[in-house]
């Protein structure tokens, strides 16, 4: 994968992946905002799903406990993977204990994450994505660009020109004289993939909230999707990262109204699927609980970093922010695009690699992503903070073990951080959106986080990000000869 | 574990949950409503996710169940075990009763036409109805593949205003599905297109004392 620069130079000259990608993030942006307005009590309820997030971050080790007794109590069984490898080899001997060589798929990220379609398929099983985006993704031989539509980068007539030529590889082909009309799309996918549900044994989902209190998983969808694969298999298998914890059931009732409403802009979802356990006679009789690490506890070591974990994965910073629009999902390099990519990648995988050290500057910082972010995740303050981890190095967590990496000074790592900075000031439109938007928000900027971050605000200072510009910034970490760019890390 | 107590180095040892403060300060419930308002809001809601809404009341409703599965050619209809007997008194035995039974396959429900079920509860402000298999809205998967759900909601006593009211209600034990609208999908070019793979048409039956000044008002 080459660094972000790069890849968002390929992307920013496709002209069709950008009209695609802005007719998409401005039209559920301005959806988003109608959504949010109507709740009079929004900024509490951030407040509170950034306090609960907290909670449960700073106690994990407890909660994750309880968690576990609760789902075993309710009839599943606990699988804890510490890295990718770890989890993908726990599914796989899961699926194969269970004889069948095929498995559908509710979209999640966690799978993508670990690469586990790979995996299963080096095991001779084949995993099917099921969501209609993940369908044209897998079909096409393509990546996930977007965290809620995947398939954000394809329009119509890409889309039936897969559908046409790639779906009778995998099943039930496509109508003949498929035309690029949504419905008659819709309903393709609808017939291909009904024939995998009503024959699927096994089904592998993520979840978007696990309750530690009761041992309930929760799975937000639209499609109906999610639901076949939760319910019409013998055995469900679900991998989630150990941060999608909430301490108690009533906690939904903070998290199920931030998320439809930032996410999709909906008042609700269409479908939302909670169980605990396995239920007699009703759906799965054997379910998989595998909690996933793969450094998510070395993010929560970082004190600074650890509240990327509070995020519900919306996707509401990708619509908002200027380089993402420009650089396109792909140019992360990650199953995390977009402002959330840009801090999360960094610190599950560390910043040694050229890509993952360009991400933290594949921003304008201009805070609009901390504005619309319903669980509050300051990710300018963590871009600087990874920034600076990136120039000056400094202790960090790998694998559980502290450690101090060495700054990248001179390094590839470095070059490719600062072709990264340089491709923001290269795109001025970037910038000037970026910068325009943080001097129109800077009056919303607390200088102490409200209840839940108090504490932690308390000892440390926000960070004056519209003060600050990513110029002044620039010319204070790289010295005078700064914005000469390449010729200074030699 | 242990990873997991070293990443949290910097919180005290004897720190305990409640020493992060939540703060529930947002609304149980958004604005002061009637149960009348809170119905005519769900009816609202409901419809603006393209759910079908009747509103009815107990002697009508077998009547108005008949009509709805006639209007779609219903050949057969999937029924839960503890769905009330009158419920379906008004439909022909012409149209198939599927039972639902532990021995029933997805193959058998997707040669079904239409489900009718009972709710656990329904929700004002975001359209919502819960599900909570219980006997009157049986397994999770009768909903699910046959094409056609018509759900009966009992106005006022099984309507709630908002989400965090709803959830009081529910028991996390049992398996929960919220449905909002029929399934839909934005994903192509964020063309909402109904219907993907759940039931492509949700008929809303709200069912009640026939809405008047005289129940307006009352705290039921
Ligand atoms: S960082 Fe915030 S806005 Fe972005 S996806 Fe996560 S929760 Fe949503």
């Amino acid at each position: 994968m080459p660094a972000f620069p790069a890849a968002a130079d390929a992307s920013t000259r496709n002209t069709q992946l950008r009209a695609n990608l802005r007719h998409a993030t401005h039209t559920i942006r301005a959806k988003r905002a109608t959504a949010v307005a109507e709740l009079d009590d929004w900024s509490s309820l951030r407040a509170a799903g950034a306090a609960i997030k907290d909670r449960t971050l700073r106690h994990l080790d407890q909660y994750l406990e309880q968690l576990e007794r609760a789902v075993t109590a309710a009839g599943g069984h606990v699988h804890w993977a510490a890295d990718a490898d770890e989890a993908n080899r726990i599914v796989t001997e899961l699926v194969r204990a269970t004889g069948e060589r095929e498995v559908v798929k509710v979209k999640s990220m966690a799978t993508q994450e670990i690469g586990l379609n790979g995996a299963l398929a080096t095991a001779g099983i084949t995993a099917y994505e099921t969501d209609l985006a993940e369908l044209i993704v897998q079909l096409g031989d393509d990546l996930p660009s977007h965290i809620l539509v995947p398939a954000i980068h394809r329009n119509r007539g890409e889309i039936r020109d897969i559908f046409a030529e790639r779906m009778a590889e995998w099943g039930r082909p496509a109508p003949e004289g498929l035309t690029d009309a949504p419905a008659d799309l819709a309903e393709a996918a609808r017939l291909h993939l009904r024939e995998k549900f009503l024959n699927a044994k096994v089904g592998i989902s993520g979840a978007n909230f696990m309750v530690a209190e009761t041992g309930t998983l929760v799975v937000v969808e639209s499609e109906g999707n999610g639901r076949m694969c939760l319910t019409l298999p013998e055995t469900l298998i679900s991998v989630v990262g150990i941060e999608k914890i909430v301490p108690s059931f009533q906690d939904l009732e903070v998290f199920l109204q931030l998320l439809p409403r930032s996410s999709t802009a909906e008042r609700m979802n269409p479908y939302t699927s909670t169980w605990t356990g396995t239920t007699d006679a009703d759906g799965p009789r054997t379910f998989h609980l595998v909690l996933l690490d793969n450094g998510r506890t070395d993010t929560l070591a970082d004190t600074v970093g650890r509240q990327a974990l509070r995020c519900i994965r919306c996707s509401a910073c990708l619509n908002v922010c200027p380089v993402y629009e420009r650089a396109g999902g792909h140019a992360y390099g990650s199953a995390y695009p977009g402002p959330i990519g840009a801090i999360l990648t960094p610190q599950l995988r560390g910043v040694q690699s050229e890509l993952d050290a360009s991400l933290p500057y594949a921003s304008s910082l201009c805070g609009a992503c901390y504005e619309v972010c319903p669980v509050a995740i300051d990710i300018p303050e963590i871009l600087v903070h990874l920034r600076e981890r990136v120039v000056e190095g400094g202790p960090v967590s790998v694998r559980g073990t502290r450690t101090v990496i060495k700054p990248a000074k001179g390094h590839a790592a470095e070059r490719a951080a600062m072709r990264a900075a340089r491709w923001a000031l290269d795109h001025p439109r970037v910038l000037r959106t970026g910068q325009r938007l943080a001097s129109r928000t800077r009056r919303f900027h607390p200088r102490r986080l409200p209840g839940p971050g108090r504490a932690w605000s308390d000892t440390r200072e926000l960070p004056k990000v519209p003060e600050e510009s990513f110029r002044d910034w620039w010319r204070r970490t790289r010295g005078e000869s700064g914005t000469e760019g390449r010729k200074t890390t030699t | 574990m242990a990873r997991i107590r070293h990443a949290l180095a910097d919180v005290p040892r004897a720190e305990t949950p409640d020493a992060v403060p939540v703060e529930r300060t947002y609304h149980r419930v958004h604005g002061d409503r009637t149960p009348a308002e809170t119905a005519d809001l769900l009816a609202e809601n409901l419809a603006d996710y393209r759910a079908i809404v009747h509103r009815t009341d107990a002697p009508s409703l077998p009547a108005l169940i008949a009509r709805l599965l006639a209007d779609r050619g219903a050949t057969s209809v999937a029924v839960p075990p503890g769905l009330p007997d009158s419920w379906l008194s008004a439909v022909p035995d012409a149209v198939r009763r599927v039972p639902d039974t532990a021995e029933l396959t997805p193959h058998d429900l997707d040669a079904v036409s239409s489900v009718v079920t009972a709710c656990a509860v329904a929700i004002a402000e975001t359209g919502t109805v819960v599900l909570d298999a219980a006997p009157d809205q049986g397994r999770r998967r009768i909903t699910l593949v046959p094409d056609h759900h018509i759900c009966v909601i009992r106005v006022p006593d099984q309507v709630v205003g908002s989400v965090p009211e709803g959830l009081e209600r529910l028991d996390p034990a049992r398996p929960l599905t919220w449905i909002s609208g029929p399934s839909a999908t934005s994903d192509i070019e964020l063309d909402r297109v109904e219907g993907v793979h759940g039931p492509r048409t949700l008929e809303v039956i709200l069912t009640g004392p026939p809405a008047g000044p005289e129940t307006a008002g009352q705290s039921r």
